[in-house]
């Protein structure tokens, strides 16, 4: 007995289990009687494997499993909840795990220990599969209603886990509905003690409460896929005034019920903005709630509402506000977290709060501290940054790396905004450059200071030699290479290229291969693009005592730059490098030439096929796509109950899918490359018999819409599904002319499918504007309903979908192109357009920005989305025209109540017509 | 002394037979003496009865096509089986006689006595003991102790004639 008594007290018997040890102790479960105390000890055993890591064959995971079966006639009490453990952990791995499905069922009748029926029941439905379920349903259905909310939540949350993993059980779940909903019914509280340990008084849930937060999260399952009904089950829920309309619905009393169903209404709210107004103020009554945890997760959601105002905001901040100060760490740092994130694109909504935040930067906990001052950063003017950056400086040893790494990221936007401050910026990311940091941490400040080179010109010189100090004491080769690179294309237009050059040289004379490679194409950079002979003599030297390096990268490329050099014309092409392959484009040519390798014997891979992007278009993508990653981030903070992470990834690519697909159809393989694609817009409601949605595509001389379809009808399979479009109206009946349609082959129930139309603009200087009516147009065949096979005769029908639009906007690209002021200089007045528009229909300046921002389809700059004040605003919007011209766009606009909003437009390009196009586009 | 011993030890028995043959309405009678709603057995029933200060620890197995093959995984250490037998379905009685074949010729049964109930008597058209005992094939069993009761589980007909006979069998194998 005692050496059981000390395997269980030090659970060192714990840590080194041998598997096959384990497993001829386990037969010790056939015998007869049962040993209840030592099987406990070798299930604990099983069980320890398992979480260590350990992994069991399924022949291995079977006999364990009958082993244990046998324990069921032991009636030790702690002996059967070690059992249902093992059975929940051996269930995923041993095979026939059924055998025990009536013994469980036993346990989880009303007469059996309340514990052993809600582990028996989660142990049940671990074992059971969809065919076995409608069994069992009964008497889960009766536990789902049970008095004790042990056993409720139990099977509650065991239905929970079935429609997540097992999908065919979902059918049979979804009867559960009406149960599932009496659950949610708040039963007596119960004089048990708090389920959350919380040292607040004010929140006290008893433990039964808890049930009301798993049924809601199971009927929020069941009900997802139906907006309707998600919108109902929100509507019943909220809090009603004076007796409200559904009367007997239940009241949530739970606290994490409560944000649960905060959360569904912002997936309402995301899907359905007609819901917004009430659903708004049901967040606003959840932030007068008397648990901290849902006036949190209430000011949350209103923070993170898609186009949120700041009148809307107002009183989440103030509530967040408190929360600053209160004596609760966590609290702290959950308000700051929100407030942080809601800085970067409302940073005048969180102002108000700058003195609680003043404070909490000398706040003990260096997570809070470190938010505040970051926040202060984007919240602040630019009279308060020195002594922000002060401050800064003094903790920056104190935090880690990823937290650093937010603060650099501030100070990055943070220069970018007030270029007049470079030199302070600078000299605080050169400082953070000589610390001690990982790689991450040092790349973030790299990264920082070539985002100051290429938009704060002032900047150059002294970024520049920060960066060659870096380098000759720079750890990590990748962003050594990544320096020198950068040198090598800055460098030579500076004005002292030789102080450069002696650097680079430096790296090859001390560094490793990779490093020295890079540095060998960074100074042939400076020996073709620098005109003083000199500097190209002294190069060329430089790269001929290169050409002894011991590693063969280095040497060959020594030798090719020194041989280019020679010739201006071979030196443009491979050195200058302006222009690059597309290099999604570049690689699948390469994948498709691999693929058959007895043609790639004979002939040579074709390299002009592919199409060529400049290396601005590229850094603009590049860009743009950062754009989107942080954007999709912010807006991912928090809402999406169900993780929606794979929908942000896709959003960031969703160009290059595009284009992937579109070079897929043949008919569009003449229209060179893909210049812009829009949003997709819903030309359906979701829930209708074929979900539409439409995509433009601008290319250099047509237009192609693609329109994704969706049957919904399970016993239809659609054919040969083609889109009719008829122009409505059209601002040039002469500019457009249809050049292709190409169909949809098949359309399978829940499959997408796309379908295509065309245009040819024919005078490829106009950019014509028009309003399609749609309709598809397919065979229907019927499928039988059980099998899925469909008829062999179909029938012809159509079906209208809403009108589809060919706007200016729809040639603009949104993109960044730079500080706003550089880029307005850079395009002068030669191409301005200015205009004056009175909008007597508009009733507040930001109803005209919301609009502007929608016909012009520029991207506009953060800090002049939301007006400051009601009656004088300047909007700034930047973009590119059909794939290449750069657009900028100022608009100045007053608003006064007697005479609506005045506006003046102004835009500048690079390219003549532009300006008039855009303007054109309001008029 | 071994009477001692004999009364710490429970006698491990297995009720076995095809799907809806009786077997958890027979196990239930046994252990509570009246008759219990059942469905379809998913795996299996364990339940402890005592009988003449005997403790019987019963295992009642699925008897659904599906179930059968795990059937094996139980026969250690089994004192006896109990074969139940639906005496009214003559169309299936022939596979019951290979499932019961099967059985006997585990070797880890070797020594376990057998008793067959020829189940649900009061049903019309029931088969008779005999005409089951024809059926099943037992006259043909050799070095195995067997015997074959009538029964209905819902009267509770011939259940304690069984036992009676298990208890008589046990003691004196075990003395």
């Amino acid at each position: 007995m005692s050496f059981y008594k000390k395997d269980e007290d030090s659970g060192e018997a714990f840590s080194h289990l041998d598997k096959t040890t384990v497993i001829q102790e386990a037969r010790v479960f056939n015998e007869s009687p049962v040993k209840a105390r030592h099987c406990r000890i070798i299930l604990a055993k099983i069980i320890g494997l398992l979480y260590h890591g350990d992994t069991l064959s399924t022949k291995e995971a079977t006999e364990l499993f009958f082993g244990i079966t046998k324990l069921f006639q032991s009636a030790d009490p702690s002996l059967r909840q070690i059992v249902y453990l093992a059975i929940k952990e051996l269930s995923g791995i041993a095979e026939d795990v059924i055998i025990i499905t009536s013994s469980l069922m036993k346990d989880m009748q009303p007469k059996s220990e309340i514990t052993n029926r809600a582990n028996a029941i989660r142990a049940l439905c671990r074992i059971t599969d969809a065919s076995m379920l409608q069994g069992i349903e009964r008497f889960i259905k009766a536990s789902i209603i049970d008095r004790s909310h042990q056993v409720s939540s139990a099977s509650v949350i065991s239905a929970y886990h079935l429609f997540r993993t097992a999908p065919g059980a979902r059918d049979v779940i979804k009867r559960w509905s009406n149960e599932v909903q009496e659950a949610l019914q708040a039963k007596s509280g119960g004089g048990l003690s708090s389920y959350l340990t919380s040292s607040s008084s004010q929140i006290n849930v008893g433990t039964s409460n808890v049930v009301q937060y798993h049924a809601l999260g199971l009927l929020y399952q069941l009900r997802q896929h139906d907006r309707m009904a998600v919108t109902k089950l929100v509507q019943a829920l909220g809090p009603r005034s004076g007796g409200g309309l559904m009367g007997g619905g239940p009241t949530l009393k739970s606290p994490l019920a409560i944000c649960m169903l905060i959360r569904c209404a912002c997936r309402v709210m995301e899907e359905d903005a007609s819901a917004r107004q009430e659903l708004y103020e049901l967040l606003e009554s959840y932030l007068r709630n008397k648990s901290d945890m849902v006036n949190f997760e209430a000011a949350k959601a209103i923070c993170n509402l898609p186009d949120v105002t700041n009148r809307e905001l107002y009183p989440a901040i103030s509530v967040l506000q408190l929360f600053l100060s209160s004596p609760k760490a966590t609290m702290r740092f959950a308000a700051i977290r929100a407030l942080n994130t809601l800085a970067q694109h409302h940073p005048t909504a969180v102002a108000p709060c700058n003195i609680d935040m003043e404070s909490l930067i000398t706040d003990n906990n260096r997570s809070i501290a470190t938010f505040a001052i970051t926040t202060l950063l984007k919240t602040g003017n630019e009279a308060s940054v020195d002594r922000l950056m002060k401050q800064i400086q003094s903790f920056m040893s104190e935090i880690t790396d990823e937290f650093r790494c937010i603060v650099v990221a501030a100070v990055r936007s943070l220069a970018l905004k007030f270029p007049a401050k470079q030199q302070v910026m600078l000299s605080f990311l050169s400082g953070v450059l000589r610390d001690e940091g990982g790689y991450e941490f040092k790349r973030s400040v790299v990264d920082a200071i070539f985002d100051m080179c290429k938009y704060i010109p002032d900047a150059k010189p002294a970024a520049l030699s920060h960066l060659c100090e870096f380098i000759e004491d720079c750890e990590f080769s990748k962003l050594s290479a990544r320096v020198l690179h950068f040198l090598g294309v800055e460098g030579p237009q500076m004005p002292n290229p030789t102080v450069y050059i002696r650097h680079i040289y430096n790296r090859v004379v001390l560094e490793n291969a990779m490093v020295r490679a890079a540095a060998v194409s960074a100074l042939a950079k400076f020996g073709v693009n620098c005109d003083d002979s000199e500097v190209k003599q002294s190069v060329r030297v430089l790269l001929t005592r290169c050409l002894d390096d011991r590693d063969d990268e280095v040497r060959d490329r020594a030798a090719m730059y020194v041989r280019t050099m020679e010739d201006q014309e071979v030196a443009d092409h491979y050195v200058r490098e302006d222009s690059s392959y597309s290099l999604a484009a570049l690689e699948r040519s390469l994948v498709e030439y691999c693929k058959n390798l007895e043609e790639a014997a004979e002939k040579p891979f074709d390299a002009s096929a592919i199409p060529r992007v400049t290396r601005e278009q590229e850094a603009t993508e590049t860009l743009r796509k950062c754009w989107h990653a942080s954007t999709a981030a912010s807006k991912g903070a928090g809402a999406a109950p169900a993780g929606s992470a794979g929908a942000k990834a896709r959003a960031v690519d969703r160009q290059q899918v595009y284009a992937e697909q579109l070079e897929k159809v043949a008919e569009f393989a003449s229209y060179g490359p893909l210049y812009h694609s829009t949003k997709p817009v819903a030309l359906t409601e979701s829930e209708t018999e074929y979900v539409v949605s439409c995509v433009r595509h601008v290319f250099a001389e047509h237009i192609v819409f693609q329109f994704d379809c969706t049957n919904t009808i399970n016993d239809q399979l659609l054919e040969n599904v083609l889109v009719q479009m008829d122009a409505l109206e059209i601002s040039d009946e002469e500019a457009l002319e249809p050049a292709a349609s190409v169909p949809a082959p098949t359309l399978k129930f829940d499959e997408p499918g796309v379908a295509y139309v065309a245009f040819h603009r024919i005078d490829s200087t106009i950019y014509p504007s028009a309003t399609f009516s749609c309709s598809l147009k397919f065979v229907v065949k019927d499928c039988d309903p059980s099998t899925g096979v469909p008829d062999a005769e179909g029938y012809e029908d159509e079906y209208q979908i809403e009108d589809v639009e060919l706007a200016t906007a729809t040639y603009v690209t949104p993109t960044f192109l730079g500080d706003f002021d550089s880029v307005w200089r850079s395009l002068g007045d030669d191409n301005e357009a200015v205009e004056t528009f009175a909008l007597t229909a508009l009733n507040s300046l930001q109803a005209a920005v919301t609009s502007v921002v929608e016909v012009l389809g520029l991207h506009p700059l953060q800090e002049t989305v939301t007006p400051t004040s009601s009656a004088v605003h300047t909007l700034l919007l930047q973009g590119t025209f059909a794939g290449g011209a750069k657009v900028a766009a100022r608009v100045r606009m007053t608003y006064a109540a007697s005479s609506g909003v005045t506006m003046e437009l102004a835009v500048r390009s690079d390219r003549d017509d532009v300006p008039m196009v855009m303007i054109n586009a309001i008029a | 002394m071994l009477n001692r011993l004999w009364g710490e030890k429970e006698v491990r028995i297995l009720i076995l037979g095809l799907d809806g043959a009786g077997k958890t309405t027979i196990l239930y009678r046994m252990q509570l003496g009246e008759v219990i709603s059942t469905i379809p057995t998913i795996g299996f029933n364990m339940e402890t009865v005592t009988y003449k200060n005997i403790k019987f620890q019963v295992w009642d197995l699925g008897g659904q096509t599906s179930i059968r093959p795990y059937w094996r995984c139980y026969y250690a250490n089994t004192d006896a089986v109990i074969y139940v037998v639906d005496s009214c379905d003559r169309d299936r009685m022939s596979t019951s006689k290979e499932e019961l074949m099967g059985m006997l010729e585990e070797e880890e049964l070797r020594d376990s006595v057998l008793l067959v109930f020829a189940n649900k008597q009061d049903m019309p058209g029931a088969m008779s003991e005999v005409e089951v005992t024809e059926a099943l094939g037992l006259s043909a069993l050799r070095n195995r102790t067997w015997t074959i009761y009538k029964t209905s589980a819902v009267k509770g007909q011939g259940l304690t004639e069984g036992l009676d006979w298990l208890v008589d069998i046990i003691s004196q194998n075990k003395a």
